[in-house]
Protein backbone atom coordinates (compact mmCIF):
# COMPACT_ATOMS: atom_id res chain seq x y z
CA UNK A 1 0.00 0.00 0.00
CA UNK A 2 1.24 3.56 -0.75
CA UNK A 3 1.47 5.57 2.22
CA UNK A 4 1.26 9.29 2.16
CA UNK A 5 3.69 10.05 5.02
CA UNK A 6 6.20 8.28 7.08
CA UNK A 7 7.18 8.59 10.44
CA UNK A 8 10.00 7.00 12.06
CA UNK A 9 9.94 6.73 15.96
CA UNK A 10 12.75 4.49 15.95
CA UNK A 11 14.28 4.40 19.38
CA UNK A 12 11.59 6.64 21.04
CA UNK A 13 9.84 4.81 24.16
CA UNK A 14 6.02 4.85 25.15
CA UNK A 15 4.25 7.11 25.35
CA UNK A 16 5.71 9.15 22.38
CA UNK A 17 5.17 7.05 19.17
CA UNK A 18 1.82 6.91 19.69
CA UNK A 19 2.22 11.23 20.44
CA UNK A 20 4.02 11.02 17.35
CA UNK A 21 1.78 9.79 14.73
CA UNK A 22 -1.52 11.01 16.33
CA UNK A 23 0.19 14.81 16.03
CA UNK A 24 1.11 13.31 12.09
CA UNK A 25 -2.29 11.96 12.01
CA UNK A 26 -4.20 15.23 12.63
CA UNK A 27 -2.17 17.13 9.73
CA UNK A 28 -3.22 14.86 7.20
CA UNK A 29 -6.40 13.88 5.20
CA UNK A 30 -9.05 11.59 5.94
CA UNK A 31 -8.02 8.32 3.90
CA UNK A 32 -4.26 9.07 4.08
CA UNK A 33 -2.44 6.16 4.93
CA UNK A 34 0.60 6.85 7.43
CA UNK A 35 4.18 4.25 7.60
CA UNK A 36 5.62 4.55 11.14
CA UNK A 37 8.24 2.75 11.67
CA UNK A 38 8.92 2.08 15.14
CA UNK A 39 11.21 -0.56 17.68
CA UNK A 40 9.35 -0.35 21.02
CA UNK A 41 8.26 -3.89 21.06
CA UNK A 42 5.16 -2.11 23.22
CA UNK A 43 4.28 -0.58 20.25
CA UNK A 44 2.75 -3.25 18.17
CA UNK A 45 0.22 -3.76 21.13
CA UNK A 46 -0.57 0.08 21.59
CA UNK A 47 -0.72 0.68 17.75
CA UNK A 48 -3.76 -1.47 17.51
CA UNK A 49 -5.14 -0.40 20.51
CA UNK A 50 -4.58 3.61 19.41
CA UNK A 51 -6.30 2.83 16.04
CA UNK A 52 -9.49 0.96 17.36
CA UNK A 53 -10.44 4.45 19.73
CA UNK A 54 -9.62 6.57 17.47
CA UNK A 55 -11.33 5.63 14.46
CA UNK A 56 -8.21 5.00 12.22
CA UNK A 57 -7.74 1.60 10.18
CA UNK A 58 -4.50 -0.52 11.25
CA UNK A 59 -4.17 -2.36 7.31
CA UNK A 60 -0.80 -3.57 8.43
CA UNK A 61 1.59 -4.43 11.44
CA UNK A 62 4.57 -6.68 10.96
CA UNK A 63 8.17 -6.96 11.64
CA UNK A 64 10.94 -6.65 9.95
CA UNK A 65 14.62 -6.44 10.58
CA UNK A 66 14.55 -5.78 14.35
CA UNK A 67 12.00 -2.89 13.59
CA UNK A 68 7.93 -2.53 13.95
CA UNK A 69 6.26 -1.03 10.92
CA UNK A 70 2.38 -0.23 10.84
CA UNK A 71 0.12 1.37 8.03
CA UNK A 72 -2.55 3.59 9.39
CA UNK A 73 -5.56 4.96 6.88
CA UNK A 74 -6.49 8.06 8.42
CA UNK A 75 -10.71 7.26 9.45
CA UNK B 1 -52.39 1.95 42.83
CA UNK B 2 -49.23 2.82 44.66
CA UNK B 3 -48.36 5.57 47.18
CA UNK B 4 -45.20 6.21 48.52
CA UNK B 5 -45.46 8.11 51.90
CA UNK B 6 -43.01 11.47 51.31
CA UNK B 7 -41.32 10.74 54.63
CA UNK B 8 -39.96 7.61 52.80
CA UNK B 9 -38.38 9.78 50.32
CA UNK B 10 -35.03 9.45 51.05
CA UNK B 11 -32.04 8.44 48.09
CA UNK B 12 -31.86 4.54 49.72
CA UNK B 13 -35.41 3.88 49.80
CA UNK B 14 -36.78 5.65 46.11
CA UNK B 15 -34.45 3.17 44.04
CA UNK B 16 -35.66 0.02 45.98
CA UNK B 17 -39.27 1.45 45.33
CA UNK B 18 -39.01 2.52 42.25
CA UNK B 19 -38.13 -1.69 41.30
CA UNK B 20 -41.19 -2.31 43.27
CA UNK B 21 -43.36 -0.18 41.46
CA UNK B 22 -42.28 -1.45 38.14
CA UNK B 23 -42.44 -5.10 39.34
CA UNK B 24 -46.43 -4.03 40.50
CA UNK B 25 -47.15 -2.94 37.49
CA UNK B 26 -45.51 -5.51 35.44
CA UNK B 27 -47.89 -7.85 37.68
CA UNK B 28 -50.74 -6.12 37.22
CA UNK B 29 -50.45 -5.90 33.51
CA UNK B 30 -51.25 -2.27 33.18
CA UNK B 31 -49.89 1.06 34.37
CA UNK B 32 -49.94 2.33 38.41
CA UNK B 33 -52.92 5.10 38.36
CA UNK B 34 -53.51 7.58 40.72
CA UNK B 35 -51.02 8.30 44.29
CA UNK B 36 -48.11 9.51 43.80
CA UNK B 37 -45.89 6.64 41.44
CA UNK B 38 -42.51 7.53 41.10
CA UNK B 39 -41.32 7.29 37.22
CA UNK B 40 -38.21 4.86 36.51
CA UNK B 41 -35.96 7.40 35.07
CA UNK B 42 -35.61 5.91 31.70
CA UNK B 43 -32.07 4.38 31.11
CA UNK B 44 -29.85 6.34 28.50
CA UNK B 45 -27.04 4.26 27.22
CA UNK B 46 -23.49 5.99 27.17
CA UNK B 47 -23.24 8.00 24.25
CA UNK B 48 -20.26 5.98 22.60
CA UNK B 49 -19.97 9.41 20.36
CA UNK B 50 -19.68 11.65 23.89
CA UNK B 51 -15.68 12.44 24.44
CA UNK B 52 -14.36 10.40 27.49
CA UNK B 53 -12.82 12.39 30.25
CA UNK B 54 -9.51 11.06 32.32
CA UNK B 55 -8.84 12.97 35.77
CA UNK B 56 -6.14 12.74 37.26
CA UNK B 57 -4.99 13.55 40.83
CA UNK B 58 -0.92 13.87 41.18
CA UNK B 59 0.07 14.13 43.97
CA UNK B 60 3.98 12.51 44.25
CA UNK B 61 6.82 15.10 43.44
CA UNK B 62 9.53 12.41 42.60
CA UNK B 63 11.32 11.70 38.94
CA UNK B 64 9.44 8.60 38.59
CA UNK B 65 6.25 9.00 40.38
CA UNK B 66 6.31 12.50 37.81
CA UNK B 67 5.49 10.04 34.72
CA UNK B 68 2.55 7.91 35.48
CA UNK B 69 0.23 11.39 35.22
CA UNK B 70 1.95 12.39 32.05
CA UNK B 71 2.15 9.69 30.03
CA UNK B 72 -1.50 8.92 31.09
CA UNK B 73 -2.84 12.12 29.98
CA UNK B 74 -0.83 12.87 26.87
CA UNK B 75 -1.89 9.65 25.40
CA UNK B 76 -5.27 9.77 26.64
CA UNK B 77 -5.42 12.95 25.70
CA UNK B 78 -4.24 11.61 21.69
CA UNK B 79 -7.04 8.75 22.17
CA UNK B 80 -9.34 11.63 21.97
CA UNK B 81 -10.14 12.08 25.72
CA UNK B 82 -10.63 15.27 27.60
CA UNK B 83 -7.74 15.55 30.25
CA UNK B 84 -7.32 17.42 33.75
CA UNK B 85 -4.81 16.94 36.44
CA UNK B 86 -4.65 17.96 39.68
CA UNK B 87 -1.92 18.64 41.39
CA UNK B 88 -1.66 18.69 45.08
CA UNK B 89 0.98 18.23 47.64
CA UNK B 90 4.15 17.37 46.25
CA UNK B 91 2.72 16.62 42.82
CA UNK B 92 2.89 20.71 42.24
CA UNK B 93 6.81 20.02 41.92
CA UNK B 94 5.83 18.87 38.06
CA UNK B 95 4.40 21.90 37.21
CA UNK B 96 7.61 23.81 38.22
CA UNK B 97 8.99 25.77 35.31
CA UNK B 98 12.51 24.57 36.15
CA UNK B 99 12.25 20.68 36.96
CA UNK B 100 14.57 19.24 39.78
CA UNK B 101 12.83 15.82 40.19
CA UNK B 102 15.22 13.30 41.84
CA UNK B 103 14.20 9.43 42.94
CA UNK B 104 15.67 7.86 45.77
CA UNK B 105 16.88 4.63 46.20
CA UNK B 106 16.07 4.91 50.60
CA UNK B 107 12.85 2.49 51.41
CA UNK B 108 12.77 1.91 48.09
CA UNK B 109 13.19 -1.79 47.65
CA UNK B 110 11.65 -2.27 44.00
CA UNK B 111 14.51 -0.26 42.94
CA UNK B 112 17.62 -2.17 41.30
CA UNK B 113 20.81 -0.75 41.24
CA UNK B 114 23.95 -1.33 38.60
CA UNK B 115 25.27 -4.60 39.01
CA UNK B 116 22.33 -5.66 41.36
CA UNK B 117 24.17 -4.17 43.98
CA UNK B 118 21.28 -3.92 45.76
CA UNK B 119 21.40 -7.49 47.30
CA UNK B 120 24.24 -6.79 48.85
CA UNK B 121 24.06 -3.37 50.00
CA UNK B 122 23.06 -2.89 53.72
CA UNK B 123 19.67 -0.54 53.35
CA UNK B 124 21.26 2.18 55.60
CA UNK B 125 23.49 2.74 52.88
CA UNK B 126 20.95 4.14 50.82
CA UNK B 127 20.27 7.28 53.04
CA UNK B 128 23.59 8.53 52.48
CA UNK B 129 23.61 11.90 51.13
CA UNK B 130 25.11 11.17 47.71
CA UNK B 131 22.93 8.36 47.19
CA UNK B 132 19.88 10.26 45.68
CA UNK B 133 22.38 12.24 43.32
CA UNK B 134 23.69 9.02 41.68
CA UNK B 135 20.43 7.28 41.44
CA UNK B 136 18.61 10.17 39.92
CA UNK B 137 22.07 10.99 38.08
CA UNK B 138 21.93 7.27 36.47
CA UNK B 139 18.04 6.76 35.79
CA UNK B 140 17.99 10.05 33.78
CA UNK B 141 21.05 8.80 31.74
CA UNK B 142 19.05 5.51 31.48
CA UNK B 143 16.16 6.70 30.16
CA UNK B 144 17.52 9.05 27.71
CA UNK B 145 19.63 6.37 26.46
CA UNK B 146 16.05 4.03 26.39
CA UNK B 147 14.47 6.97 24.46
CA UNK B 148 12.19 7.76 27.01
CA UNK B 149 10.74 11.07 26.84
CA UNK B 150 11.75 13.53 29.73
CA UNK B 151 9.49 15.22 32.35
CA UNK B 152 9.52 18.34 30.63
CA UNK B 153 9.00 17.13 26.75
CA UNK B 154 6.01 14.83 28.22
CA UNK B 155 4.72 18.18 30.03
CA UNK B 156 4.98 20.18 26.67
CA UNK B 157 3.25 17.32 25.06
CA UNK B 158 0.26 17.49 27.14
CA UNK B 159 -0.37 21.51 27.27
CA UNK B 160 0.31 20.88 23.54
CA UNK B 161 -3.31 18.58 23.49
CA UNK B 162 -5.10 20.76 25.92
CA UNK B 163 -4.39 18.69 29.16
CA UNK B 164 -5.95 20.92 31.65
CA UNK B 165 -3.30 21.54 34.87
CA UNK B 166 -5.01 22.45 37.84
CA UNK B 167 -2.41 23.54 41.00
CA UNK B 168 -4.24 22.88 44.25
CA UNK B 169 -4.58 26.32 45.88
CA UNK B 170 -4.86 25.07 49.56
CA UNK B 171 -1.12 23.49 49.04
CA UNK B 172 0.17 26.30 46.91
CA UNK B 173 -0.66 28.44 49.68
CA UNK B 174 0.53 25.96 52.61
CA UNK B 175 3.89 25.34 50.74
CA UNK B 176 4.47 29.01 49.81
CA UNK B 177 4.90 28.75 45.94
CA UNK B 178 5.26 31.19 44.69
CA UNK B 179 2.88 31.13 41.29
CA UNK B 180 5.64 32.85 39.39
CA UNK B 181 7.64 29.16 39.35
CA UNK B 182 4.65 27.20 37.29
CA UNK B 183 4.71 27.08 34.00
CA UNK B 184 2.26 29.02 31.97
CA UNK B 185 -0.83 27.94 31.62
CA UNK B 186 -1.53 26.58 35.29
CA UNK B 187 -5.03 27.04 36.67
CA UNK B 188 -5.60 27.25 40.45
CA UNK B 189 -8.72 25.80 41.95
CA UNK B 190 -9.81 23.71 44.77
CA UNK B 191 -11.53 19.83 45.79
CA UNK B 192 -14.97 21.64 44.70
CA UNK B 193 -13.88 22.55 41.21
CA UNK B 194 -11.87 19.02 40.83
CA UNK B 195 -15.23 16.94 41.34
CA UNK B 196 -17.00 19.64 38.87
CA UNK B 197 -15.11 17.99 36.64
CA UNK B 198 -14.07 14.59 37.80
CA UNK B 199 -17.50 13.83 38.81
CA UNK B 200 -18.19 13.43 35.37
CA UNK B 201 -15.26 12.04 34.04
CA UNK B 202 -15.04 8.21 32.73
CA UNK B 203 -11.70 7.22 34.80
CA UNK B 204 -10.19 8.69 37.61
CA UNK B 205 -6.82 8.21 39.21
CA UNK B 206 -5.23 9.03 42.11
CA UNK B 207 -0.94 8.58 41.34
Amino acid sequence: MTHAQELDASGLNCPLPILRAKKTLNAMAAGQVLHIIATDPGSVRDFDAFAKQTGNELTESREEGGKFHFLIKKG
Amino acid sequence: MIIIPPTLFSPGVVAPLQNMVLRAQTHMGRPALGGFVIKAQPHTPEDPMAQKKLAIIATKGSLDWAYPPFILASTAAALGYEVQIFFTFYGLQLLKKKVDLKVTPLGNPGMSMLGGMERFMPVLLTALPFMQRIMTAMMKAKMKKKGVASIEELRELCQEVDVKFIACQMTVDLFDIDAAAFISGVEFAGAAAFFEFAGTSDICLYI
